[in-house]
């Protein structure tokens, strides 16, 4: 029988989450690498055993885990994140020149193909490729490269490379986003890219519509329809249909366009979900009700979705990365709060259970839909 | 041979517990006692200090026979008590974060 494996990264630790395909009953495995930041856990698509592990700390900085046996074991791989060349400078939060420096991972992506291929988004923003499995690492230094890059200014979290989709058809096609520089594409396996910013609008920049500046937090994918992006950006949800090239607004009836994560639904895909949070300076549900907005029209038209969350008293943040869907049918949507809990939908979002309570702040959430 | 005793999350990272014997070749610094647990233990690459510039991470000390000896130069021997393996060279975690 199919089954679900959650990969939940928290700020004290990483937690496996698994169920049969009713997904009604789960076991709770953890934490591993207790007392670590685990940034983001993934695994490859082609070899679901072969999981990618982000861990760090301020003392002792950053650690890649890899597992062959899907996280029973685990063995420390390379961490050596030398940008190339002479790394120069990009912008600083009061404008002036900053050296690049790496701090961490906060997105680790691996390959369609080759589960000894996994990229790695990392913070100060650069894209990083590994083809032996994670023991080496070599940056595409062409992004960072890009004319516009020493202009790039961090977000409040830092300048930090989060989204990495890879189109399904072509892999020499891929899209990143960057807080707070924007969307970048490349369309020949890393060696150039090119900003795709056309249609964003950010009130916070002197010009509104510049090619780069703009705080984009998290873009979703349905494989099925690669060239489909939807956008959760610092304010407003954006649709792209043209690959990136341009970008509409369709925040249409959300309480507020403010968020962190989206995703897209794995069958159907003009379903797509945000969780709106206040604002800007209030990272916290409007009203104290956390709710999960769906649209199935790809945008404009939202509905909440509340069976089962806390309608009062909440104030959690779900993060940009704490949320995803598995491939079962009905399709499951899951999403983890920075007050530790992991909440899952087995019915696309009509109704949740909270799978766990009371992990540590959940920083990521991967789900692996097993044989 | 040199005594080493890294701070748990190391331990637990190296998958040691307790102290580790290494033998350095020459003096016993802190560059080549240092060196020397890094090729034992590649895992632990990066975590004391930086790849590429082997500058020490910010909230990394040494200490030795009770004595912080963190900013003396690298290249200066380790008191002699540490370099017979009686007293231990520790790594430790600062204390940071509140």
């Amino acid at each position: 029988m199919s089954g679900v494996r959650l990969l939940v990264g928290t700020r004290k630790g990483g937690f496996v989450l698994t169920s049969d395909g009713k997904r009604d009953d789960w076991k709770v495995e953890g934490p591993l690498f207790a007392g670590w930041e685990i940034f983001h856990m993934k695994g490859s698509p082609v070899d679901q055993d072969r999981l990618y592990a982000s861990q760090s700390t301020g003392w002792h900085g950053q650690v890649v885990q890899r597992s062959d046996d899907g996280g029973k074991n685990w063995e420390p791989v390379g961490n050596e994140f030398a940008y190339e060349g002479v790394p120069g400078t990009h912008q600083w939060y009061d404008g002036t020149q900053h050296p690049w420096e790496f701090a961490r991972i906060w997105h680790l992506e691996p390959s369609l193909n080759d589960p000894d291929t996994v990229y790695a988004g990392v913070e100060d923003a650069a894209l990083f490729r590994s083809v032996d499995g994670g023991h080496t690492w070599q940056e595409l230094a062409g992004l960072r490269g890009h004319k516009t890059g020493e202009h790039w200014q961090p977000g409040a979290g830092g300048l930090c490379l989060h989204t990495i989709l890879i189109h399904p058809d072509d892999p020499q096609r891929i899209v990143v986003a960057i807080s707070a520089a924007g969307t970048f594409r490349t369309d020949d396996g890393g060696e150039t890219w090119q900003p795709i910013n056309r249609g964003l609008r950010s009130r916070e920049l002197p010009d509104e519509e510049r090619e780069v500046g703009h705080c984009v937090h998290r873009i979703a994918m349905n494989t099925s329809r690669p060239d489909t992006l939807f956008m959760q950006k610092h304010w407003h949800v954006m649709r792209s249909d043209d690959g990136g090239d341009s970008w509409q607004k369709v925040s249409g009836n959300l309480p507020s366009d403010f968020g962190f994560p989206i995703t897209v639904h794995p069958h159907e895909p003009e379903t797509v979900y945000v969780v709106p949070i206040e604002s800007d300076s209030e990272h916290v549900p409007p009203e104290g009700k956390l709710r999960v907005y769906r649209s199935k029209e790809g945008g404009n038209e939202w509905e909440a979705l509340t069976k089962g969350l806390p309608q009062e008293h909440c104030y959690v943040n779900v993060l940009r990365d704490a949320m995803d869907v598995d491939d079962l049918d009905p399709g499951g949507v899951y999403f983890g709060t920075t007050g530790g809990q992991v909440y899952g939908s087995p019915n696309g979002g009509d109704s949740w259970t909270a799978i766990v309570r009371d992990l540590p702040a959940v920083l990521s959430v991967e789900a692996q839909t097993l044989p | 041979m040199i005594r080493v005793v890294l701070p748990q999350h190391l331990r637990t990272l190296a998958r040691v517990d307790g102290e580790i014997d290494i033998t350095v070749a020459g003096p016993a610094t802190q560059r080549t006692v240092l060196d020397a647990l890094e090729t034992s233990y590649p895992m632990l690459r990066g975590t004391i200090r930086d790849h590429g510039t082997a500058k020490r991470r910010d909230f990394i000390r040494f200490f030795a026979c009770g004595q912080d000896i963190t900013l003396e130069p690298i290249d200066d021997p380790l008191p002699e008590e540490v370099a017979s393996g009686k007293e231990v060279f520790r790594v430790v975690g600062a204390m940071a974060g509140g």
